[in-house]
């Protein structure tokens, strides 16, 4: 049996690696995925203690997250459209209405 | 029906004009003339007729006094009770008929001379405002209320004298007037509260009955013991209030109101508060001889000092406020010398008399469209009759002449002068010349004004005689100033002091004490007759430079002095007022108000945009920096969280790890 830390540690890097897109990466549809990715590393981290603990809490709480992104995903691509039809261009650093 | 129907209710007497002023100052401002008179005139007539009541069952429940404890004002500790507590004497009776009978009167002559004035309601609503602050003065039964009525009158004096405020003037008499009172106010408050910390309490009664216990030692004369320092502070208080020397600079000024608020508050009532103050402390003035002294030696001085500056102005209203601070010297003379029963007296008839004289002056600025200088008045006589000759029933009354009212009080005044110790003969010396001061400058008002030759253009003045709403204030005003002095007939006049009597409880009979009583009749006679003969020399003198036509000259020397007041007011502007302008300018405002108070303030507000600007950078606007802001946060918690782990993280653990 895979050992829980492992998964842990496969859920840090995965978010990590969702910051760094996140921070790093200037394309909005980019900045969306690795939002996606890091809520997925949390589910991660969800299913292996639960698993770990051997109590269904947080496997609910995954399922959660999965309608609430399926939402997110709804309405942030609907977001990204208008915001790509508007500005004609994905580049995050021009959607910058709330600069001073 | 309770026994005392007002006296239970001794309170409705000082409201009644305070919802007169309520009504017609909140809801007045575009009724009609008649129904404003309706309820200010109601008002303070139904307070006269409440008051001489109160007046009647005092009598009938045997003069004792009536004192009555309304609710408690304000409760501190064990010692400090201040309520709202009304007494009702001898004392309060004089000053309560005086009040609400000569304020009254001067009501009904405002309804005539202010007709045509703007700002109607608001005069009216002033005048019973201080209608009430002046009851609740003489009703009193503490220091601590008294002191209410006492700020109100002087605030109701600052908006009467300030009344045409829109000329500057008017307006900065108002202010000095106001301020000048500050002064004295402080010196009664500081009194208050030595009387407080010596008696524990602020209560007539409780402060009087200590005092008048005889282990209280009377401190000699010379001394300065409490009871003196209270008392001089106290007359400190009344210095302003009553316009004496040094602080009466500002009652001449306090001309610039309407000459119905001279008459009542700068002449009959509110000026008359300080001799009241102190003669309702009468005991404990007695005990402090240093202090009756000062009293009668600054009212003295002040009666002659006053008379002077009287002899050569030129503004009819003027020449009675000078009349005024003098008069009131006397009856501050006559309380020094321990006549308090003479003072009270005076008070009364100058009440009376006074109050004719200005409002009969009132008549003539009113019948010559607003002119005051007598220089261009002359030849009234046969115009306005019934003005000249109640202000003539008035002069005769202040200049002493028997049988008006001014004869009596002024020669018991006098008579109380001559017999009192140390200095008693310099004072009456002092008095009598005073008097001879008085009956000269009464004259001379007389002869400029209503004698002589014509000194206008009869083209543009139209003389008209004052409607009946003033005239018959002026004659029943006339007809006091005659009858008022009979309650006090001489004793060589085989009548009876009835005033002296009535008063007896309150201030004691021995007013003359160790004088034999045959040599102090024929003692009182000669000094009448001298008191007679010199108002004849003023009237005389008056006649010889007045009467046949006068010019006015161009002022030299002693006139010059006098007509500029002795230079005091310059004398003030130069060595006080200056100073403390200069001061609040160059200190208060442009160092303490600008540097320290603005500076303050202002640089909180420029540190507070500094802190803004530095900060406000994070804000960027740019969604992934809030990111790493965001990222940033989370390390830090975690790290703070997990620190203890992570210290011991050599030792490699199982998260979680409970097998």
């Amino acid at each position: 049996m895979v050992p829980t830390n492992y998964y842990i540690i496969l859920s840090a890097v995965l978010f990590g690696l969702g910051i760094i897109a996140f921070v790093f990466k200037r394309n909005i549809i980019t900045l969306f995925m690795a939002i996606e990715l890091m809520l997925n590393a949390v589910n991660l981290a969800f299913v292996a203690f639960s698993r770990a603990l051997g109590k269904p809490d947080g496997e609910v709480f995954v399922l959660f997250v999965i309608v609430v992104a399926a939402a997110e995903a709804a309405v942030g691509l609907g977001i990204i459209i208008l915001t790509a039809r508007n500005r004609r261009s994905l580049n995050v650093e021009r959607v910058n209405l709330l600069k001073l | 029906m309770p026994l005392h129907p007002i006296l239970d209710y001794l309170w409705i007497i000082p409201l009644l004009p305070l919802v007169g002023s309520a009504i017609n100052g909140l809801l007045g401002s575009n009724w009609s003339h008649k129904t404003v008179n309706t309820v200010a005139l109601g008002s303070t007539g139904l307070s006269f007729l409440c008051a001489l009541e109160a007046v009647r069952e005092f009598f009938v429940s045997g003069q004792i006094l009536f004192r009555k404890e309304f609710f408690d004002w304000i409760v501190a500790y064990n010692d400090l009770r201040i309520g709202f507590d009304l007494q009702l004497d001898q004392l309060t009776v004089v000053m309560l008929l005086v009040v609400t009978g000569v304020g009254f009167l001067i009501h009904i002559y405002s309804t005539g001379y202010m007709a045509h004035e703007g700002g109607y309601y608001r005069f009216f609503s002033y005048l019973n405002l201080f209608m009430f602050f002046m009851l609740i003065l003489v009703l009193a039964a503490n220091y601590v209320l008294l002191f209410v009525g006492w700020e109100g009158v002087g605030l109701c004096s600052y908006l009467l004298i300030g009344f045409y405020f829109l000329k500057k003037s008017a307006s900065d008499a108002g202010n000095k007037a106001f301020i000048v009172n500050r002064i004295g106010d402080f010196g009664f408050m500081l009194g208050m509260f030595l009387l407080f910390r010596t008696f524990h309490s602020l209560d007539f009664q409780t402060i009087f009955a200590a005092a008048a216990k005889s282990s209280v030692a009377v401190e000699p004369l010379g001394s300065f013991g409490i009871l003196t320092v209270a008392c001089l502070l106290l007359f400190m208080g009344a210095t302003g209030k009553s316009a004496q020397i040094p602080l009466y600079v500002w009652l001449p000024d306090a001309m610039e109101g309407p000459t119905p608020v001279s008459a009542l508050i700068h002449a009959a009532t509110m000026v008359t508060a300080g001799v009241y103050v102190v003669a309702r402390s009468h005991i404990l003035f007695t005990h402090a001889p240093t202090a009756m002294y000062t009293v009668a030696v600054i009212g003295c001085a002040t009666a002659f000092f006053a008379a002077t500056i009287g002899l050569v102005q030129s503004d009819i209203k003027k020449v009675l406020a000078y009349s005024t601070v003098s008069q009131l010297g006397y009856m501050f003379l006559a309380c020094g010398v321990g006549a308090f029963g003479a003072g009270i007296f005076h008070l009364m008839t100058h009440a009376f008399f006074k109050a004719l004289l200005f409002l009969s002056a009132g008549s003539v600025i009113h019948a010559m469209g607003g002119e005051q200088d007598m220089w261009k008045m002359g030849g009234l006589a046969s115009k306005i009759t019934i003005t000249f000759y109640c202000m003539l029933a008035g002069t005769i009354a202040i200049a002493g002449f028997p049988p008006f009212a001014g004869f009596f009080s002024k020669d018991a005044i006098l008579f109380g002068a001559y017999n009192s110790e140390p200095g008693g003969k310099t004072l009456y010396a002092v008095g009598l010349l005073a008097a001879v001061l008085t009956s000269f400058y009464m004259f001379r008002l007389i002869f400029l004004t209503f004698f002589s030759q014509m000194r206008y253009d009869p083209r543009k003045v139209h003389v008209h005689e004052s409607p009946a709403n003033m005239t018959v204030p002026l004659i029943i005003l006339a007809l006091l100033s005659l009858v008022g002095g009979w309650l006090a007939l001489p004793s060589f006049w085989g009548g009876k002091d009835y005033f002296a009597d009535f008063l007896a409880p309150i201030f004691g009979m021995d007013e003359v004490a160790g004088v034999d009583r045959a040599a102090a009749h024929s003692l009182e006679l000669i000094l009448s007759g001298v008191a007679v003969a010199a108002g004849v020399i003023g009237l005389l003198v008056a006649w010889k430079m007045y009467a046949k036509g006068a010019k006015q000259g161009t002022s030299t020397g002693l006139h010059k002095l006098l007509y500029h007041k002795y230079y005091v007011d310059e004398l003030y502007q130069a060595a006080i007022v200056g100073p403390l302008v200069w001061l609040s300018r160059n200190i208060l405002w442009k160092v303490v108000d600008v540097g320290v108070i603005d500076g303050t303030v202002n640089g909180i507000a420029h540190g507070t945009t500094a802190v803004g600007d530095t900060v406000r950078q994070t804000q960027s606007g740019n969604t992934r920096s809030y990111a790493v802001w965001v990222v940033i946060g989370a390390i830090v918690v975690f790290g703070i969280i997990f620190w203890p782990i992570l210290r011991n993280a050599f030792t490699p653990t199982v998260i979680g790890g409970v097998r």
